[in-house]
């Protein structure tokens, strides 16, 4: 299981970063945790001639948090999201889901920018910021630009981001206090991407729901939000299961995974009212 | 594809080589520097094995390119013992306390436990189990590896108490 060969660079900044990006065009590819990408190039799925290492760019680093909003810059890890006692104050869902990503060791290195940028629909991190309502900058040789999160996932492994922009940051809306949160996931083993996972948010007469891997996007539905800030819980749960579209695979065939993403989204969905205040 | 120049600290020494940048961080330890502590299980980042200690972090050491970890410190199961070369707290519990059979994941799970143990001195057999999740152990049944870590977690805090 040995990778294709390629080139190693480790930019000092974002600026020269992405000049190389564009100077080496599509045979070139960033490089965050490893976590997702170097499993690929093993396989040799992922085939590149350089690869750009982002560990060196503190721009990218460290969590912002106001009274509105919190920022989260791409390069940090799970782990670092979970030891951060203010974020899980401002947005205690994030600490819920990160705790359940992959295992120590992969979240000491897993970052957000990689889970995100990824495209994976496998992976927990975009369906949770499509419920906070993220919105990921990103950075070519230009100014930077943002994209919500809600409009990021093309399909999979397909997303807006240009192949020569790096995503910078992650702004998110802090949910107002007492709102009731909860990231519930069904998985085969410790360790293993979800078979189905729900992000939900409530109170204050609004609602957030978004399915992880249920689909080749994440799934986040405005009338299953609706309905469950209006109290419907029955047209909450209808909506979701009207907008998954989950595949047969080694997880389980369809109807089973349909079964699952039901039950784990009325769990989701009962801890977060119970936890609404 | 040319060579790179890669220079960490492993084990408390300085070491200095060339490498492929493609060479992931298991082979280059065991292969370049001889040191065969860490061992390849699966290969694919599933089972810990291949653990090591890289700047206070567990890291998988299959699933990162020597490039990453060029300029960090980098610790593995062999500067664990003691200097006089005895076995370090954490590999004597094992060993009193049958926290391994064949031995292939005992390295990784060493390791690992070394860091979980710095991050939280005191932890509950819950915190071991969940914290020890990145480790697969294909003999034991994982009781006595807890067992091992609950018991090196009392005798680090002892050693630590009698110090002060
Ligand atoms: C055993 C195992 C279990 C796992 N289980 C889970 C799980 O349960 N849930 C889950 O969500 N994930 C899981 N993962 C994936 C893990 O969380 C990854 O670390 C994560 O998906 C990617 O983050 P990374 O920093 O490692 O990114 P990398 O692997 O470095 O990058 C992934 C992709 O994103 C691109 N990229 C990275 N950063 C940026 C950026 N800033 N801007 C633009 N593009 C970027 C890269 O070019 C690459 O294409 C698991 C991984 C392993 C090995
Ligand atoms: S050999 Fe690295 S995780 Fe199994
Ligand atoms: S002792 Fe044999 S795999 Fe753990």
């Amino acid at each position: 299981m040995i990778p294709g060969a390629f080139e190693y660079h480790r930019p000092a900044s974002v600026a020269e970063a992405a000049g190389l990006l564009s100077q080496l065009g599509d045979d070139a590819r960033v490089l965050a945790g490893g976590h997702s990408l170097i499993p690929m190039m093993k396989l040799r799925m992922a085939d590149l001639s350089h690869l750009v290492d982002l560990q060196d760019l503190d721009e990218m680093k460290g969590i912002k948090i106001t009274v509105s909003s919190v920022t989260i810059g791409a390069m940090v890890t799970q782990h670092e999201l979970i030891a951060d006692d203010a974020l899980a104050a401002a947005v205690p869902i994030i600490r819920e889901a990160a705790l359940q990503i992959a295992d120590p060791q992969v979240r000491y290195v897993g970052t957000i920018g990689g889970n995100v940028a990824n495209g994976d629909p496998g992976n927990d991190m975009p369906g949770l910021m499509q419920c906070l309502n993220a919105t990921y900058e990103v950075q070519g040789t230009e100014a930077s630009r943002m994209i919500n999160a809600r409009e990021f996932y093309e399909s999979a492994y397909f997303t807006a981001r240009e192949e020569e922009e790096i995503l910078t940051r992650i702004h998110i809306p802090r949910p107002a206090g007492g709102t009731g949160y909860a990231y519930e996931k069904q998985k085969r083993k410790i360790g293993d991407y979800a078979t189905a996972a729900a992000a939900v948010l409530v109170g204050g007469g609004e609602a957030s729901v978004a399915m992880t891997n249920l689909s080749d996007t994440p799934v986040w539905s405005q009338d299953a939000g609706k309905a469950l800030a209006s109290g419907d819980v029955e047209g909450c749960v209808a909506a979701v299961m009207g907008a998954i579209d989950p595949a047969d695979d080694m997880r389980g065939p369809v109807e089973f995974k349909k079964h699952v993403a039901g039950m784990i989204l009325r769990r989701a969905i009962d801890r977060a009212l119970s936890r609404a205040s | 594809m040319a060579k790179m120049h890669v220079k960490m600290t492993v084990n408390g020494k300085e070491v200095e080589a060339l490498a492929e940048p493609r060479t992931l961080l298991i082979h280059f330890l065991r292969e370049d520097l001889n040191i065969t502590g860490p061992h390849i299980g699966c290969e694919s980042s599933h089972c810990g094995a291949c653990t090591v200690d890289i700047d206070g972090k567990s890291v998988k050491s299959c699933t990162m390119f020597v490039g990453q970890a060029n300029g960090t410190d980098i610790t593995t199961v062999e500067g664990l013992t003691n200097p006089d070369g005895s076995l370090g707290v954490i590999q004597e519990m094992f060993r009193e306390h049958h926290g391994l059979q064949c031995g292939y994941c005992t390295p990784g799970m060493i390791t690992r436990a070394h860091r979980l143990l710095q991050e939280n001195p005191s932890p509950t057999e819950e915190e071991v189990r969940f914290g020890m999740a990145g480790n697969l152990c294909r003999c034991t049944g994982y009781q006595n590896i807890v067992k091992a870590i609950m018991a090196s977690a009392d005798m680090l805090n002892a050693q630590k108490e009698a110090a002060e």
